[in-house]
């Protein structure tokens, strides 16, 4: 059995840091958003809180994506589901929270009453219950996933099988959700909300109370992600990544492993989605298109597999040039994207995080987080060995005897 | 009263339209019936158009063809013009004119009017030379709306010759006849409409063996009920049997898409173990590479355009298996043994390729027009199957045997088999693994290029083609099981006709994920799809 050294979460100067961060963005900023007088220098604008909270809640989801690609080696391309899954389950709730302030001034949502229906949906029971509501933001992305889950990794889907059946599995929900007929509003989706728990939700203290709570669920992310990846639950599914069949031989349940770290992912972006509508405002079934998901991994890829921290930083580096360039050069956030797609998996496979790395020498001795990716930093490297099965097979070995010699990670 | 008369000078109109049909007439055509056209009551148009009917010529059904599309147009004095695209023709003479300025008006007609020409126009083809028109108008008048036909009808019964144009004009008359006051006759009309293929004549024989509230039946006579009952089943039958062939059928012309999507990812993705999210955009090249060819024929050789379909095919082919060795050559060949990044990796080539075709090209969809030998269908009753799905569904099976060719008659084919089963072995043995990698590659893209020839005949061309094909064509992948051809092959007609089975009862999206559902299940079963590689290279 594995027997690793009992790691700490963080040392001493990264809790500081981790505290001043999360005093920054979870407290400072709201504060001075809702405090300060409108025109003051420091005062952030909606646009920036808007903004910031928006790339708060895609981290969220990055963090989840880092756990079961970077940690278990699942590439799912269906986190935005579970993402969208979670805001539509708060949207239902803050559609409510409109009352008869709609157009049509009806007890309905404004798309019933255009479709001419007469009573709420089942699904839309008790939406009106915010206890209700936090309920589902949890159990039907969890609940989705984990089906979903059992019966793919029972029958040991994985590695690109599992990505494409996840990519499927999003765009027959998105479909159905573009139906009117399944009472999520069509192809508006929700929008128009006025009040979250009878607070006016244009208010600034409301929004900088929805930014901190996004900061909590952030860092709580964070730290909880951080925790379970130093526990022997974490080294387990490194194990898995680098070498299932031998994890199982050696006795352990993969699955059980898998499909609690897929549900926790799953559960993980369903609260970043819900945390994400009241922000922004809206949720349509575009969120959850293949092209939305398949973009979560490139902000874990960017940032730096297997770190927790790098996905966090790629979800805003990325987001934040998305933000840019569709205002300066809409025509070119394609070119940019693809080849970052590109570029980032031939050059930089272990993400920004991997610069500061090599700026810093002595920082793999001091226990740095980052993956050792053995032939994937130089490109000729690889191709030397094209061989896909030896080298698989020969990265495994490797792997397994860096499980057996102690907390260093390695993949194929 | 005034419906009657008009129906009975209808039915002297339409027994001289017989004789006129053995007579050669005087012209018919003439001033006196333009002037009455021109007059704004319609009683006196539906009088003038009789009067054109009765003795037909030359230009009678061009005169009507006109009236119906509202091109002709009368002076009022007497003279007429018809004003097409080609040019104006004086209506008494057929022969080239100007329009006199002012314009006349134009000749207005109503409903009324309108079914009137209609019948007129089928009557008067019932005695063209011609078999094709012949047998069209006698479909054309099966409804059995117009009870005043039936003379026309029996007398061209009597004339014609051709025994399928026979068949057809006396269902239509038999679709009359069933109206008929004499139970004779009804129950010989009943025992003809068995051989009908028409959704109205269900309908119509339905009604006849209904049970009114009141006890009494909907037809009187029990022998004509008995009858009746025996051509509703046959006939509903005949109905049930054509949708059930067109559901297949579509399902087929699905399917053939499906699996020429499929076939180039099976090999690049048997040989190499990676999933080419491009591939997607490897059709939307070949979709892209058949317009420009269009465009080309159309600028340099309009002549000959009918055939530009058939030469886009090796221009898509070259241009998308160029553009797949480059991808391969640049990216994919660093990230061998490395399949999750190679599906990124390839994800960002088509955002590029979709990018770069968008400022090529521009944002919206291509026009694309199908070339004539293209247009049309082949009809089988009630059912219509069009040219372009049948040349698909043989062009996808062309295509496969010429893939089953190449793996399996060449020296190219080999070396990707040897690849597929055992790489090291192959490499040991001399096989250029390098060079097959790359070849393989060109190939799966050159047959998406053909794919996209093909679907830019049934579909839209636009850059976001290929993104709605890539799941689907995984998902056949997947079903079939890797590296195996016909397993695709089955993958993808099965997925093709379960789709269109599936979808009247379900609608199109429900049907999606139950098909989804029903896989993920049936990978339970068999988690290397359909036709397993058997052996140790299943599981590395």
């Amino acid at each position: 059995m594995l027997t690793a050294p009992r790691r700490s979460l963080f040392t001493p100067v990264q809790w500081v840091i981790l505290g001043l961060a999360f005093i920054f963005v979870g407290v400072a900023v709201p504060l001075a958003h809702a405090w300060l007088p409108a025109d003051h220098v420091l005062r952030p604008s909606t646009y920036t809180m808007t903004l910031s909270g928006k790339f708060m809640c895609y981290a969220m989801v990055a963090v989840a994506m880092d756990l079961i690609w970077g940690f278990t080696g699942i590439l799912s391309l269906g986190q935005s589901l579970f993402f969208a899954l979670g805001g539509y389950a708060f949207g239902m709730y803050l559609m409510r929270g409109i009352g008869r302030e709609g157009q049509y001034q009806s007890e309905l949502p404004d798309f019933m009453v255009f479709l001419d229906w007469k009573t709420l949906p089942w699904a839309w029971w008790n939406s009106d219950s915010f206890l209700w509501t936090m309920f589902l933001v949890v159990a039907v992305p969890g609940a989705l996933a984990f089906v979903f889950g059992f019966f793919a990794f029972r029958s040991r889907i994985k590695g690109v099988y599992f990505s494409i059946i996840t990519q499927a599995l999003t765009f027959a929900f998105m479909l159905l959700f573009f139906r009117n007929e399944t009472g999520f509003g069509g192809n508006n989706g929700f929008t128009d909300f006025k009040t979250i728990l009878g607070y006016r939700i244009t208010d600034p203290s409301t929004k900088a109370a929805l930014m901190a709570a996004t900061a909590v669920g952030l860092f709580g992310t964070f730290v909880l992600a951080r925790w379970l990846v130093t526990r022997k639950f974490g080294r387990v599914l490194q194990a898995i990544r680098d070498a299932e069949s031998r994890a199982r031989f050696c006795g352990y349940d993969t699955l059980g492993y898998k499909l609690g770290i897929w549900t926790l992912a799953a559960v993980i972006s369903g609260v970043a989605g819900a945390l994400y509508v009241p922000q922004v405002g809206i949720i349509n079934p575009s969120e959850m298109s293949p092209a939305n998901s398949i973009e979560v991994a490139i902000w874990t890829a960017v940032g730096g597999r297997g770190t927790l921290i790098g996905p966090i930083i790629g979800a805003f580096l990325v987001n934040g040039a998305k933000s840019w360039f569709t205002q300066a050069f809409p025509e070119y956030w394609l070119f940019f994207l693809g080849l970052l797609f590109v570029l980032v998996t031939l050059f930089l496979p272990r993400g920004v995080i991997a610069l500061f790395d090599r700026l810093r020498p002595g920082a793999k001795a001091s226990g740095g987080e980052a993956p050792q990716a053995p032939a994937a930093a130089a490109p000729a490297a690889s191709a030397a060995s094209a061989e896909p099965a030896a080298s698989a097979a020969s990265a495994a070995s490797a792997a397994s005897a860096r499980i057996a010699a102690g907390p260093t990670e390695g993949r194929a | 009263m005034i419906r009657y008369s008009w129906r009975r000078a209808w039915r002297a109109a339409c027994a001289t339209v017989l004789l006129a049909a053995f007579t050669l007439p005087a012209a018919a055509v003439d001033a006196d019936a333009l002037r009455k056209l021109a007059s704004d009551d319609f009683d006196d148009k539906a009088a003038a158009i009789e009067s054109i009917v009765a003795k037909p010529d030359g230009m009678t059904l061009p005169l009507l063809k006109a009236l119906q599309d509202g091109m002709l147009r009368v002076d009022g004095q007497g003279a007429g013009w018809i004003k097409s695209e080609a040019g104006v023709v004086d209506a008494l003479t057929g022969k080239p004119a100007e329009l006199p300025s002012p314009e006349p008006d134009e000749v207005t007609i109503n409903n009324n009017l309108r079914g009137q020409i209609d019948a007129a126009m089928a009557a008067l083809k019932l005695f063209a030379p011609e078999r094709g028109l012949r047998l069209a108008a006698a479909r054309s008048l099966q409804g059995g709306e117009d009870d005043a036909l039936r003379d026309t009808l029996a007398g061209a019964l009597d004339k014609e010759s051709d025994a399928d144009v026979k068949a057809a004009i006396a269902l239509a008359l038999a679709a009359i006849d069933v109206r008929a006051e004499d139970p004779k006759r009804r129950l010989d009309a009943v025992q003809g409409l068995a051989a009908s293929d028409r959704a109205e004549m269900r309908t119509l024989l339905a009604s006849m063996v209904e049970q009114r509230p009141d006890g009494s039946w909907a037809e009187s006579d029990d022998a004509v009920r008995t009858a009746a009952r025996a051509s509703l089943s046959e006939v509903s039958g005949r109905l049930v049997r054509a949708e059930w062939f067109g559901r297949i059928f579509a399902g087929l012309s699905l399917g053939s898409i499906l699996m020429l999507a499929a076939i180039g990812l099976a090999i690049t993705y048997g040989l190499l173990g990676v999933i080419n999210m491009a591939h997607g955009e490897m059709i939307m090249i070949g979709a892209y590479a058949t317009y420009a060819t269009q465009s080309v024929f159309r600028a340099v050789m309009p002549d000959a355009i009918a055939w530009y379909p058939v030469a886009a095919l090796p221009v898509a082919f070259v241009v998308a298996a160029s553009v797949g060795i480059v991808i391969e050559r640049t990216v994919i060949r660093w990230l061998y043994g490395r399949p999750l990044e190679t599906l990124l990796a390839t994800w960002g080539v088509s955002l590029i390729l979709i990018q770069t075709v968008r400022q090529i090209f521009g944002p919206q969809n291509v026009e694309i027009e199908n070339p004539a030998w293209l247009s049309g269908g082949v009809q089988f009753g009630s059912l219509v199957l069009p040219y372009n799905r049948i040349v698909i569904i043989v062009f996808a099976l062309a295509v496969l045997g010429a893939v089953a060719l190449v793996l399996n008659r060449t020296r190219l084919g080999l070396f990707v088999r040897g690849v597929t089963q055992n790489r090291p072995m192959a490499s040991a043995v001399g096989v250029p693994t390098d060079r097959v990698d790359m070849m393989a590659f060109g190939l799966g893209s050159g047959i998406a290029g053909l794919a996209g020839v093909a679907l830019s005949q049934v579909g839209n061309v636009g850059p976001e083609l290929g993104q709605s094909y890539i799941i689907d064509s995984f998902i056949v992948v997947v079903l079939g099981g890797v590296g195996q051809l016909l397993g695709t092959v089955v993958a993808g007609f099965g997925l093709g006709v379960a789709n269109k089975l599936l979808e009247p009862w379900l609608g199109a999206v429900i049907a999606k994920i139950l098909i989804l559902a029903l896989i993920i299940a049936f990978i339970q079963k068999r988690p290397s799809g359909l036709f397993a590689l058997k052996g140790r290279a299943v599981e590395s």
